[in-house]
């Protein structure tokens, strides 16, 4: 359970960022994101995917969460 | 010597490797790496941040030297105390050159070094007691510092001191900021860790100290320097240049910076950063905290600087846009001329470096505005996201080295031939012997600033005074020459 931290990069995307794992890369897709909430499963540039319960109201980014490995 | 190929640079990294037994060049191969712009993740090709191994003599230091050296060490109105045995603090004391303006020994103490001179009876039955007899005496002796910080040596984590019981009471009792630093110097695998548990020590003991604190009077223009050690003046030299744009320049973190620009901090609008390595994480918090946007920037070379000077500019109104403007009118006839001068002399020059934190891809762009190219470049300790920025500085086909060993470095430098190396003090006498020119790009060998214009000039004239020294021509001594070029000179 990495604390990941996400925020927005120069291009509006988001950036999926783990300090402890040297791992920064965009968001790709998102299951939940609607206005209502945000989360579920969500897959990154490399491929991999991590899982959080999705969160509502929508977290405002920047934030740190607490991802698992989906 | 003609620019080698792809394929020639791959098969100079298998011919260097070929030394090593199995399972090292196993490990060394991930390491060593030929750029190809068409990655634009460096962990395809590159690994790094891990462990050096063991036997190969490489040039990383410690997370004590990481958090003490670099990133609390210029704080130059807090008293840095060596925790643990005396020589890790008197053997890199001031060796960094972070200028700074005060009177040392009275209202700042950076040149000085503080420690707690362990002997075995501490180790044996604690030294928190020490520690505390420590802080009074400072207190006694040096009643204007503005905090103190415990920096760890690798005995601390060791025998399981409570550094941060202590800070704690006798911050109360003196009402001072002081942290406790855990950066024991086996922690991580290089200096690296040493500035993410330097900056998360920030983060938890002094940032937030003025929150909720709103009598400092701000200015949409507040700007941060993050990540400029102000190595030789490099701070100052960058800081004229946002001040004339109109910017007003709270903090500098942490070259000729205090306790109370670092608490003032978290009040600016936009963090610059410099050093990506070691403050990206207290960026990252402020961002989160704070909502304070940061930006990479880089100081090095006219080009770059234009570039840079705009991006901020991009961040405020248009004053400031027009200030950037401005600024770069300003130098132009200046930075034109130095080109003017240098650049017909170091045109063509090819460079190594092998540096730490920014500089290996920051100078690159200085490198190119005096017509010299870059061949290879590596990083004592960076991580991926280092290298990712770096396969875009560098040309197509280079060399790039993850904490390269002695002994790689050499062979690459016999293959690759360049015409200077840029990397530090241990590497210095080595080229030089071997007779290509050097420089020290970790503290400018004791020149400086290379930071900003002003910075720039110095930058050139350095490279030139070493690229084109005589010396380089009396390597061979005169009865090793050819016939034919003595038979010139007899004429």
């Amino acid at each position: 359970m990495p604390s990941v931290m996400i925020r927005k990069n120069e291009n509006g995307e988001l950036l999926f960022y783990v300090a402890k794992k040297d791992l920064e890369d965009v968001v790709v897709s998102v299951e939940t994101d609607t206005p209502d909430a945000w989360g579920g499963t969500v897959e990154i540039g490399d491929g991999s995917t991590w899982y959080i319960d999705p969160i509502s109201p929508p977290p405002t980014f920047p934030t740190t969460l607490r991802f698992k490995r989906a | 010597m003609p620019d080698l190929t792809r394929e020639e640079t791959q098969g100079l990294i298998e011919e260097v490797l070929e030394v090593y037994p199995e399972k090292a060049k196993k490990i060394r191969e991930k390491h060593l790496t030929v750029n190809d712009h068409a990655i634009d993740q460096s962990k395809s090709c590159i690994k790094s941040n891990r462990k050096s191994v063991p036997g190969a003599m490489t040039i990383r230091g410690c997370a004590y030297a990481g958090s003490k050296g670099v990133v609390w060490g210029p704080i130059k109105d807090m008293i840095h105390i060596s925790h643990g045995p005396v020589g890790c603090g008197q053997y890199s004391r001031a060796g960094r050159r972070n200028y700074y303006v005060g009177t040392t020994g009275v209202n700042t103490f950076g040149t000085m070094n503080f420690t707690s001179d362990f002997q075995e009876k501490d180790i044996v039955f604690g030294g928190d007691k020490k520690l505390a007899k420590l802080i009074d005496e400072i207190e006694t002796l040096f009643p204007l510092n503005k905090g103190i910080t415990v920096q760890s040596e690798c005995p601390i984590g060791l025998i399981g001191d409570d550094i941060e019981a202590v800070s704690k009471a006798k911050g109360k009792e003196y009402e001072k900021t002081i942290v406790p630093v855990r950066c024991e110097g086996f922690r991580g695998v290089s200096q690296s860790l040493g500035h993410h548990i330097a900056n998360d020590a920030v983060r938890d003991w002094a940032l937030d100290k003025r929150d909720g604190d709103n009598s400092f009077e701000t200015t949409p223009y507040d700007v941060a320097i993050l990540g400029d050690y102000n190595i030789g003046g490099d701070a100052w030299a960058s800081r004229i240049l946002l001040e004339e744009m109109g910017l007003r320049v709270v903090a500098q973190w942490s070259g000729d910076g205090s306790i109370s620009e670092m608490e003032l901090t978290p009040k600016v609008k936009l963090n610059l950063l410099h050093c990506y390595r070691s403050m990206n994480y207290i960026s990252r918090h402020m961002e989160e905290k704070y909502g304070i946007p940061w930006m990479e920037y880089n100081f090095f070379g006219p080009t770059k600087i234009e570039e840079s000077l705009r991006k901020i500019a991009e961040f405020f109104d248009d004053t400031i846009k027009e200030g950037a403007e401005r600024v770069i009118a300003k130098y132009k006839a200046e930075y034109q001329a130095v080109i003017d001068k240098y650049r017909p002399r170091l045109e063509g020059k090819k460079v190594m470096l092998y540096v730490g934190g920014l500089r290996p891809r920051h100078v690159i762009g200085a490198y190119e505005d005096l017509g010299m190219e870059v061949v290879g470049t590596g990083y004592e300790f960076a991580h991926n996201d280092d290298y990712d920025r770096t396969i875009k500085e560098m040309g197509d086909a280079t060399l790039i080295y993850d904490d390269v060993t002695g002994y790689e470095f050499e062979e690459f430098v016999k293959k690759v031939k360049p015409d200077l190396i840029g990397s530090g003090i241990k590497e210095k006498y080595i080229f030089q012997k071997m007779g290509i020119p050097f420089r020290q790009m970790h503290s400018w060998d004791y020149s400086g600033p290379y930071h900003g214009y002003d910075g720039f000039a110095i930058f050139a004239r350095d490279m030139d005074m070493t690229l084109n020294n005589p010396c380089w021509d009396k390597l061979t001594p005169p009865w090793k020459q050819a016939a034919g070029s003595e038979a010139l000179a007899a004429e």
